[in-house]
């Protein structure tokens, strides 16, 4: 084989995705997982929805719109079996300044070092995702986290009613070193609404500080009609200034990787168990978490509806709850020790053995989450 | 986040402040332990900063 032939072939492997493994720094970019579940809703307030992905619609003025953000099976995308879908209940034409819609992935230091950021070698890199809905303008910006007053570039992008793959090459920047820690450093933020605060100025194609009037110029607004939908899938960021193949990865590869950020237990069956654990008096109990993996900090403790779950004591009734609780002074990454009190329990005594357990519903779950 | 109100919670193991109770804006809560690096945590913070809001101590 000819010199040239080989490198033809070698160029072939790459743009087929056939080497070069571990490209996509994006976790969960099929939109696979959704352990918190498949649709959401969203009024005031920022949230996780399917695994690793926040939605944020406080930009300092509430916005009257609302969406509904679901997991959507798709058969129109071959490759693809999900997408996250967005989908316009409300509509809001009357914009405040300061109203903003983000959809947001945000990354640990220690996992965006290949960028070499604030370094003279700072890397390109490309951002490449599908999409499709009604046809819109939006922004993605990549926002540096922990530079003081943080640092921002950005670019609009088209979505119309067929699915297109969008690539996006931005510089490397050559100002401000990513802290290498498992906190939050670095975050890629789609606007797809905002007010005057976020797009009076000029949109900030280079890097530089983060001015809040040049991060969204240019953008519609996904409020502006309740026809409106949005449908993203596919995310990828990686080192390069070319856009590679999506990186698949196996459904439970990816469920491992969000399990570093939300370790959820939700009842399969009434009275499904959650774990073991020991009466420490006749009115409380402690139960132990381990987590499998650690998770990336300590995390917060969120359960569901407190009537739906009960404590089984040793004649095996299932006895309510006063209250759930973590302890900081006893918890960490590896594992926590959840707290239960004022249990209405008639026969247990310290030093029993006692289960925590959904009570008559399959509604119960309890969950850890260490989000960023 | 849309805070409504937060409240020390006292571990029975350690006899002092062991989490904080966060209330939504929605009235659901979550119990957020006292770690830097955790966003709940950092919210309280920044909210509690705010004149008017304080976390309130543990029963």
């Amino acid at each position: 084989m000819t010199k040239a032939a080989e490198l033809a072939k070698m160029g072939e492997v790459l743009t087929n995705g056939q080497i070069g493994g571990r490209r996509n720094i994006v976790i969960n970019g099929a939109m696979q997982v959704a352990q918190r579940g498949t649709s959401f809703d969203y009024v005031t307030t920022d949230a996780y929805s399917l695994d690793r992905f926040n939605i944020d619609v406080t930009g300092g003025d509430n916005s009257a719109g609302r969406l509904t953000a679901s997991q959507a099976a798709i058969t129109d995308l071959p490759g693809f079996a999900n997408a996250l879908k967005f989908d316009c209940t409300t509509a809001d034409t009357s914009i405040a300044a300061g109203e903003a819609l983000i959809l947001s992935q945000r990354f640990e230091g220690q996992d965006v070092q290949q960028l070499k950021k604030g370094t003279s070698s700072a890397e390109k890199f490309t951002v490449s995702f599908y999409v499709k809905g009604t046809a819109k303008t939006y922004a993605l910006e990549v926002l540096d986290i922990d530079t003081t007053n943080n640092r921002s570039i950005a670019q609009t992008f088209g979505v119309t009613t067929s699915w297109n793959r969008v690539v996006l090459t931005f510089d490397g920047d050559t100002t401000g070193v990513l802290d290498d820690d498992a906190n939050r450093s670095l975050d890629l933020n789609f606007f797809l609404h905002a007010g005057a605060t976020y797009t009076g100025g000029t949109l900030d194609t280079a890097w530089g500080a983060m001015t809040n009037a040049n991060r969204a110029v240019g953008i519609g607004s996904f409020y502006s009609s309740t026809d409106n939908e949005f449908f993203i899938t596919g995310l990828q960021m990686e080192v390069g200034s070319q856009a590679t193949p999506f990186e698949h990865r196996s459904f439970g590869e990816e469920l491992q990787l969000c399990r570093r950020y939300l370790q959820y237990f939700d009842a399969h069956s009434n009275y499904d168990r959650f774990a073991i654990g020991t009466a420490t008096t006749t009115d409380d109990c402690n139960f132990l978490f381990k987590f499998n993996p650690y998770m990336r900090d300590v995390p917060t403790l969120v359960h569901g509806t407190l009537s739906e779950i009960v404590v089984l004591d040793n004649d095996n009734s299932a006895e309510a709850i006063g209250s759930l609780s973590i302890d900081t002074n006893t918890d960490g990454p590896q594992g926590c020790n959840v707290e239960a009190s004022d249990i209405t329990s008639d026969v247990m005594t310290a030093g029993d053995a006692t289960q925590m357990s959904a009570a008559n519903t399959a509604n119960a779950f309890i969950s850890f989450d260490s989000e960023l | 986040m849309d805070i409504k109100s937060a409240k020390y919670k006292t571990s029975k193991i350690t006899n002092e402040n062991g989490s904080i109770e966060l209330t939504f804006g929605d009235d659901t809560t979550c119990q957020v332990p006292l770690t830097v690096g955790n966003r709940h945590y950092q919210a309280i913070l920044e909210w509690a900063k705010i004149d008017g809001n304080a976390i309130e101590a543990a029963d």
